[in-house]
């Protein structure tokens, strides 16, 4: 029962009604500089990207084991059970490690500002949880961004790719990428050629740290044992020494 | 000291410029924040705050640990003469590391948050935590410099009655945290050079930790004697300098061994800055290294202490190139430092530095503790090195 974005780079028309939509959802300023901005930013949370005569579009991935959410010291960043990973600015310290872990690139930082957040899109969390689509999915005039259940925008991302396999590159960008996402894209070309990131491992990217970090408690506990003995043994050593009245 | 003065003061007028340049940055950082402060951005998230201040900075303090488990844990007691500089070492080491967080984090106001906001799945969190703690246990280390100047008996005594877990603490803390700054980057294996991207980097960090806790140690030493005009502790530095021989040289095999596994040798030929760098790094380690094998350089202050220099450049080279080197072509951006970023890291060396020695200058750091116990192995220094540990 989660939440997920299809995105079909091939209906896309660049309209940027996307743009629109998010800004003014989130309030932020929108005009023809920033529809300009073809990057994400902290401004901006997401972008239309132009690659020749193809579009392509920036937004959170929404990880199903979100990086950022597992090196987040404090917890600010959550993957909720709908689907979207929403982040509290409340309880963030600014250490910017979601910025470093994420494999696509998206979390965006208010580096200008004296109290600054990080930034991303939350999948309209607070519409979704209303069982309304996102503002992204109902401005979109064409249907190139749609919002639904995860499972179903799969079933049908699998559907169109069959349906017209002429059209489209034979494969679902987001299902495998780092242990599978919760937006997915589709495309006419190898996805590389509309700038998404193709190096990204297919294993959940939380693994590779907690693999160190389950074994805290072993190096203590081994840890605190062997330092123990071995002071034992030698303060022992030092102290029969002393009393039979020996010299080393 | 006055024969000395106007060398002195030429390095007065360096610190003083440092620390001014260091407070004009101080203020572009609160009140420009640090989009005004430094070169950083969404992409290159992690400058040099990082990658110098903290992973060197902590690193750096490694003598600490190395040398506290040597003398009481493995009761290797001729190593005491040095072991007061080394904690106090790592005690600065570990308060600037603190220092250079609050330049550092979005909102320094919330450093305490980890503390009470919990995410055991964050090499973050654990950081935080050792940081914590282990600072704390540096400072009960430290106290007893303090009290024994001003003859506080009682404190004393109390800190003497849990300095054993205290030890065993700060060393375990210690394992866990220099480990852990490698771990934090294994969570980039698509943004990272794979030079430098292994699932080694914890091990290889703490291995590499212990390294330059021991050549610090010989730096200080050197530096304190020239200070203070006392004579160097050369054969307990020459054997110290053995041992640093035989840990590089394990480190590097097991750099090679690492890199020949991923099969990643081949980018060694690649005419890339990256190639350039990561060999940087590695002679600044296998030459120490090699020159240190050898009993005449160990023997003579100067050369040993050029040995240790190379050690600890090394190691930051190789901190930068994990740090900045290692993530800027997969970031797909460029990083250079702003001035200012470079002011603050500057000045809170400088700043280490001066404390440091007024902290020598006026507590018994390169004192034996007065009124403590005849020492247990009652060793006489010899020319002769012993036998190294591990």
């Amino acid at each position: 029962m989660s939440k997920g974005i299809l995105y079909d780079s091939t209906l896309c028309v660049g309209c940027r009604a996307c743009e629109g939509a998010c800004a003014e959802r989130w309030g932020l300023p929108y005009n023809e500089k920033i529809a300009g901005e073809e990057t994400i930013s902290a401004h901006k949370l997401t972008a239309i990207e132009t690659h020749g005569d193809k579009y392509n579009r920036r937004l959170c991935m929404h990880c199903q084991e979100p990086a950022c959410a597992s090196v987040c010291p404090v917890g600010a960043i959550q993957k909720t059970a709908l689907g979207p990973v929403v982040y509290d600015p409340e309880k963030c310290m600014g250490c910017r490690y979601c910025l470093q872990a994420c494999a696509f690139q998206v979390p965006t930082y208010e580096w200008d500002s004296r109290l600054p957040r990080m930034r991303k899109c939350d999948q309209c969390f607070e519409r979704q949880s209303r069982g309304e689509p996102t503002a992204c999915a109902a401005a979109c005039p064409t249907g190139a961004t749609k919002c639904g259940e995860r499972d179903a925008l799969i079933a049908e991302a699998h559907e169109r790719i069959a349906g017209k396999p002429r059209d489209y590159y034979g494969a679902i960008y987001g299902l495998e990428e780092a242990g599978g996402t919760s937006v997915f894209y589709l495309s006419s070309v190898p996805f590389a050629q509309i700038g998404l990131r193709t190096n990204v491992p297919h294993e959940p990217l939380p693994d590779l740290t907690w693999r160190v970090l389950e074994l805290t408690p072993d190096v203590v506990s081994t840890g605190s044992i062997l330092l123990g003995g071995i002071w034992w043994i030698t303060n022992r050593r030092a102290e029969v020494a002393k009393a039979e009245g020996k010299r080393k | 000291m006055r024969v000395r003065l106007p060398k002195i003061t030429i390095w007065r007028a360096i610190f003083a410029a440092i620390m001014l340049s260091g407070l004009y940055a101080t203020y572009l950082r609160i009140f420009y924040g640090l989009g005004g402060s430094t070169n950083l951005s969404d992409r290159f998230p992690w400058g040099v705050w990082i990658a110098f201040d903290v992973l060197c900075g902590v690193g750096l303090a490694a003598g600490g640990f190395t040398l506290v488990a040597v003398v009481h844990i493995f009761a290797i007691e001729r190593y005491k003469p040095i072991l007061r500089p080394a904690i106090l070492t790592a005690f600065l080491g570990y308060s600037l590391v603190v220092v250079a967080l609050l330049f550092d984090l979005g909102r320094p106001d919330r450093l305490w948050h980890p503390l009470v906001m919990w995410n055991p799945h964050s090499v973050m969190f654990e950081v935080a935590w050792c940081v914590t703690l282990y600072t704390t246990v540096l400072f009960l280390e430290f106290l007893p410099m303090v009290l024994e100047r001003f003859g506080w008996h009682q404190p004393l005594e109390w800190i003497h009655n849990i300095s054993v877990p205290l030890m065993i603490a700060g060393v375990l803390l210690s394992t866990l945290h220099q480990s852990s700054l490698g771990s934090l980057f294994l969570i980039v294996p698509a943004k990272m050079y794979p030079l430098w991207y292994s699932p080694t980097l914890p091990a290889m960090f703490y291995i590499s930790a212990i390294g330059v806790g021991l050549a610090m140690t010989i730096f200080e030493s050197w530096h304190s004697s020239r200070a203070f005009g006392r004579a160097l502790e050369l054969p307990l530095l020459a054997s110290m300098g053995r041992v640093l021989a035989v840990l590089m040289s394990g480190y590097l095999w097991l750099r090679f061994l690492d890199l020949a596994h991923r099969h990643v040798l081949g980018l060694l030929l690649v005419n890339r800055p990256e190639t350039w760098l990561f060999f940087l790094e590695i002679a600044l380690m296998a030459i120490p290294a090699m020159l240190l094998f050898q009993k005449r350089i160990r023997l003579q202050p100067g050369a040993l202490y050029a040995c240790a220099v190379m050690v600890i450049f090394g190691f930051v080279a190789n901190r930068l190139n994990v740090g900045v080197t290692a993530l800027e072509s997969g970031s797909g951006t460029s990083y250079v430092p702003r001035w200012s970023e470079i002011a603050v890291t500057l000045s809170i060396v400088a700043a280490g530095f001066a404390i440091f020695r007024l902290i020598a200058e006026y507590f018994p750091v390169f004192e034996a503790p007065a009124g403590g116990q005849p020492l247990l192995v009652a060793e006489k220094e010899s020319e002769e090195e012993s036998v190294p540990v591990g």
